[in-house]
């Protein structure tokens, strides 16, 4: 997305080189990212930040049956103020709601099961499969939760900061689940 | 009057066109319409300039006008408004000032404004200041509100000056009886070198008397401004004062709370924050595709909303 530049190589989208792209020309060229820790604003409501989000305008009705997808009742939601008066759950489905509503071609979610609290985990899944169909682009996913694993075409191992496996969640289980023995203390297994 | 009083009109006041109820509308020093209702009465002020607005005993919602228009440089109007809102009656009180000056002369509008509420009165007061034109003649705006509020009366502020006020010195009195409410909320935008400073001082003298002040103020370029808040807890009472500023550039904001209880049943709070815009908030808005710039924009259209 262009938050962090990359340490060393080059980023390609599409066969282009994005490599020295701001966030936001990233952001046009199709590719949305929904924050692990959702931003709080002041002043700013539910409906602004899904019409910022949406590039056609986009009605209080249909701002509505967005936020219904994420599980918040709409009339309830729509005109509050994205701020600390909001729970880190409610938080995160709107940041959910807002990068559901771009329909982007690669759509990146950083841990998006973090802290969605009663909300159930097989709503977050309609929601992915959702934006799959209608996108037929690219959802990414940033997860430590296993039961993601399950929804995945493809997996890629990521260990201390290295690219360790690429392949079928078949075969990406297998390397997670057989885990080196833990050491003790003083070198001793 | 004139094209240019008719868009003042509509910035400061939102009037297009006919007025809803009682109105007064003053340019240039001088009174220049006025209409009255069953309810309302406006009467000129025979030892100084201004009027007397009388709202009677159970009055429901209506509206009041008391728009005023600078378009004279040079022209200081000092204007004594008072208002007395009788027992349980309900009103909104729309004041604005628009200036709008070509010339070199500064043109200046004081408004003394005082608010007696009785028993059970409600008024929401919303006053909107604004300058405009080419001329280097200084648009200055000094309003002094002065609320007193009865037992079980409310008084609802919003003060907002939008843009090309040169320089402003708000000072805002409350004296709150039992039972009573003064909610004060202000929003200010300034940039080039202007200067704005507010003062809120009220005094919580009656049991269960409250007050909540919220300022939210925009400094931008190389202008100052400058907030001085002293709620005093004299009885069983809840005070909260928040003051929140974003700075740009090279602004100044200065910050001066003060609370002062002389009751042990007295709570009162102060929250003041000055700071630039936060990156993760510009960073949200860049991932949904807008540039630094508009980012900018709707974080502070927000703040101000």
């Amino acid at each position: 997305m262009g938050i962090n530049k990359q340490d060393s190589g080059k980023v390609f989208f599409n066969g282009n080189d994005i490599s020295e792209l701001q966030i936001n020309e990233r952001a046009k060229m199709g590719i949305s990212f929904a924050f692990q820790q959702p931003v709080k604003f002041k002043g700013i409501t539910v409906y602004d930040l899904i019409r910022l989000s949406s590039e056609k305008d986009i009605s209080k009705k249909e701002a509505c049956q967005i936020l219904s997808k994420v599980g918040l009742c709409a009339k309830e939601y729509v005109d509050r103020e994205i701020n600390a008066s909001l729970s880190g759950g409610e938080l995160k489905r709107i940041e959910i709601a807002t990068v559901a509503v771009r329909n982007s071609n690669l759509t990146i979610f950083d841990e998006p099961e973090a802290g969605i609290d009663l909300w159930s985990f097989n709503n977050l899944i309609k929601i992915f499969e959702e934006i799959r169909e209608k996108t037929k682009g690219t959802t990414l996913i940033i997860s430590h939760q296993e039961r993601i694993l399950n929804i995945a075409d493809n997996i890629i191992l990521l260990n201390n900061g290295k690219v360790e496996k690429v392949g079928k969640p078949k075969d990406i289980e297998n390397a997670i689940f057989t885990k080196a023995p833990c050491c003790k203390l003083g070198g001793e297994i | 009057m004139e094209e240019i009083d008719k868009k003042m009109l509509k910035t400061i006041s939102d009037i297009d066109g006919n007025i809803e109820g009682a109105y007064n509308i003053r340019k240039n020093g001088k009174g220049i319409e006025r209409k009255v209702t069953e309810n309302v009465n406006i009467v000129t002020k025979t030892d100084k300039q201004g009027i007397d607005i009388y709202v009677k005993e159970n009055t429901k919602l209506e509206f009041v006008h008391i728009p005023v228009i600078i378009t004279e440089s040079g022209l200081t109007d000092i204007v004594y408004n008072d208002f007395y809102i009788g027992k349980n009656a309900n009103v909104v009180i729309i004041a604005g000032c628009g200036i709008h000056n070509e010339h070199h002369k500064d043109s200046q509008h004081d408004g003394i404004h005082r608010f007696f509420l009785e028993e059970g009165a409600k008024v929401k007061y919303i006053e909107k200041h604004y300058g405009e034109g080419t001329g280097d003649g200084k648009r200055i705006l000094n309003p002094i509100t002065e609320v007193y509020l009865k037992d079980n009366s409310n008084l609802e502020m919003e003060t907002v000056q939008i843009k090309g006020v040169d320089s402003t010195i708000r000072t805002t009195k409350g004296v709150i009886g039992n039972n009573a409410n003064l909610v004060v909320l202000e929003k200010i935008m300034t940039n080039g070198v202007q200067y704005a400073k507010t003062m809120f001082e009220v005094d919580l003298n009656g049991e269960n008397s409250s007050t909540k002040v919220t300022s939210r103020s925009v400094a931008t370029e190389n202008s100052v401004q400058q907030f001085e808040s002293k709620v005093t807890g004299n009885a069983k009472s809840f005070g909260h004062v928040e003051c929140d500023a974003i700075i740009k550039d090279d602004a100044k904001v200065i910050a001066i709370p003060s609370i002062i209880a002389n009751n042990v049943e007295a709570n009162l709070v102060h929250e003041a924050t000055i700071g630039k815009i936060a990156g993760e908030q510009l960073m949200k808005l860049m991932t949904l595709g807008l540039d630094e710039k508009q980012a900018e924009q709707e974080i502070i259209n927000g703040f101000l909303k």
